[in-house]
Parts: C-alpha cells; sequence; structure tokens
C-alpha cells in the first residue's frame, strides 16, 4: 500500500528536552573509536572555542532517530517498519552538539515519493536549544521496501 | 592548526584512512546509539532478511567516514554539511579479522565563504557502500 502523499508536511509536536551528557558522548566517541580529545577533554574543547566537550557529528542521529518513532507509529500514515531501510542521512550543522544541551527534537515529513514500486520517505528532524537556537536538522531518507526484496543499509 | 583554504584546491587529497569492524564493534555501537536491530548481531535473523551475514549499521559507517574529514580539519565544529546514501552493507563475518572500512577523501569544489565540499569514498571487500557522500568544510 503506498502512502500517502498528502502527508508532506505533516508535523510532530516537539520532543521533551534531551540532556546531552559527557559521558554519553564519550561512550558514542569510543563505539566509534574516535580519539579525538574534544569529545572527552573539555580544555581541549575550549581551546578549538567550543564552551565544553562537543559530541561526535553523527551523534544526533540519536535523538532524531528516536522522535521519528512518532512518525512510524503514526496510525494515520501506515508505514509498514518491517520493511524499512534508511536510505540516506543528512545533516545540516550550525554548530555541534555539546555537553550540556538540552535540546528538542522537531519531526516533520518532508517528502514521500514512490520508486520502483518502494515508499520513499524524508522525515527532517530539527533539534533547537533551550532558547530555540538551531543546532542542527537530521534529514533521514527511509525506504519501505517493495514484499520479497533483498534488505539494505 | 586548522587547514588554510589558500592552501587546497580541487583535486587535494585527504589522508585516507582504514577502520575495522567487528562484531564485537557492532555490539558496543549498539549499545551505545540504541539502534538495537538485530542485522547488527544476530547472523540468524539477518540470514532470515535475506542478508549474506551481519552487517554495520549504516550510521556507524557514516561515523567512520568522517573521521577523515575531522582528522584533517582537527576541529569536528568545521563541518557544516554531511550526508551520505547508504549503498551497500558493510558485511560483517563472526571470526577475528571482521571487516574492513576504507575511506578517502578529496576537496571537490571550492565554495564561498572559504569553504570546500569534501567527496568521501567509502569500500569494504571492494564494494562502494556509501554513495554521495559529501561533507561542506569551514576552512580558515
Amino acid at each position: 500500500m503506498a502512502l500517502d502523499p498528502s502527508f508532506i508536511g505533516r508535523s510532530y509536536p516537539p520532543t521533551e528536552p534531551y540532556e546531552v551528557g559527557r559521558e554519553k558522548i564519550r561512550e558514542f566517541a569510543v563505539a566509534i573509536g574516535d580519539a579525538n580529545p574534544v569529545y572527552t577533554d573539555p580544555e581541549a574543547a575550549k581551546a578549538l572555542g567550543h564552551p565544553d566537550v562537543i559530541a561526535p557529528l553523527t551523534f544526533p542521529f540519536v535523538l532524531s532517530y528516536a522522535a521519528a518513532a512518532q512518525v512510524v507509529a503514526d496510525p494515520e500514515l501506515g508505514l509498514d517498519f518491517s520493511r524499512v531501510v534508511h536510505g540516506d542521512q543528512k545533516f545540516e550543522y550550525t554548530r555541534p552538539l555539546r555537553a550540556g544541551d538540552r535540546v528538542r527534537v522537531a519531526i516533520s515529513i518532508a517528502n514521500i515519493k514512490s520508486l520502483a514500486g518502494n515508499d520513499v520517505l524524508t522525515v527532517k528532524g530539527e533539534i533547537a536549544d533551550e532558547s530555540g537556537e538551531h543546532v542542527v536538522t537530521s534529514i533521514m531518507t527511509l525506504v519501505a521496501r517493495a514484499a520479497d526484496d533483498a534488505a539494505g543499509e | 592548526m586548522a587547514v588554510n583554504f589558500d592552501e587546497v584546491e580541487v583535486g587535494t587529497e585527504l589522508p585516507a584512512q582504514s577502520f575495522p569492524v567487528t562484531r564485537a564493534t557492532l555490539v558496543r555501537y549498539a549499545g551505545a546509539s540504541g539502534d538495537f536491530n538485530p542485522i547488527h548481531w544476530n547472523e540468524r535473523f539477518a540470514h532470515q532478511v535475506g542478508l549474506p551475514d551481519v552487517i554495520a549499521h549504516g550510521m556507524f559507517t557514516m561515523a567512520e567516514a568522517l573521521r577523515v574529514v575531522t582528522d584533517w580539519t582537527g576541529d569536528p565544529g568545521a563541518v557544516v554539511e554531511y550526508g551520505v546514501r547508504f549503498t551497500k552493507p558493510v558485511v560483517v563475518p563472526d571470526d577475528d579479522r571482521g571487516a574492513v572500512i576504507e575511506v578517502t577523501g578529496t576537496v571537490a569544489k571550492l565554495l564561498e565563504d572559504r569553504r570546500v565540499r569534501v567527496d568521501l569514498l567509502a569500500t569494504s571487500a571492494g564494494q562502494k557502500v556509501l554513495g554521495m557522500s559529501r561533507a561542506v568544510v569551514q576552512l580558515a
């Protein structure tokens, strides 16, 4: 069943604040094997002009993906998540996320199209800090494969 | 030690890097990212959905590829935009060697305001695993 293009532009209420913690950043940096001290040493981060340690640049996906669950679970949209693979991912940064940030994610459906029988859904997550200032936008393209196709990602 | 815009040109190559991935890497990344999709740790499940074996998280591969850029600039905050397409999975066998992601980067375009576009090429086992992999970077 193809997704209804009239859902393009639908937006969801911003999430409850997520507090970015130093130790979570450290855990993520270790998991990607990145030893850049800007992620773990506040002094190294300050030397580069950041008020505190920053998060690796793909970390915002953790927040935007969790927030996108609203789209996946939207009964009116009717996305079959068992067939979904991550097709494309893009980030647009005003600045890196950093320790101490309390951010909210505002999710919206940026595009819906059909490509070779697959539904292609573009979900935008705007991440803003407590004062409402933009930090980063995470744009995910999810592909709901036609039945019996091989998995991707 | 920021990279100066005046010292790069179209075709400037960034230092290439290789990133090893084992099953342990994927378990650790699953925990840190909260992505517990069993295709990234359960071989039985991976086979059931038609995959040759357990595959790496696409977002893990995306993170590794960008290290070629952030190790070049020193400050990850220099990256203004970063996007990829997940074209082929990184297949990670259950042995001591796992897989390797090889990444090269080239300055593809000089932009306004002392920015450049870097195009990244990420391969594993000879297959291109990311497509349209591009970062816009603010240089000094």
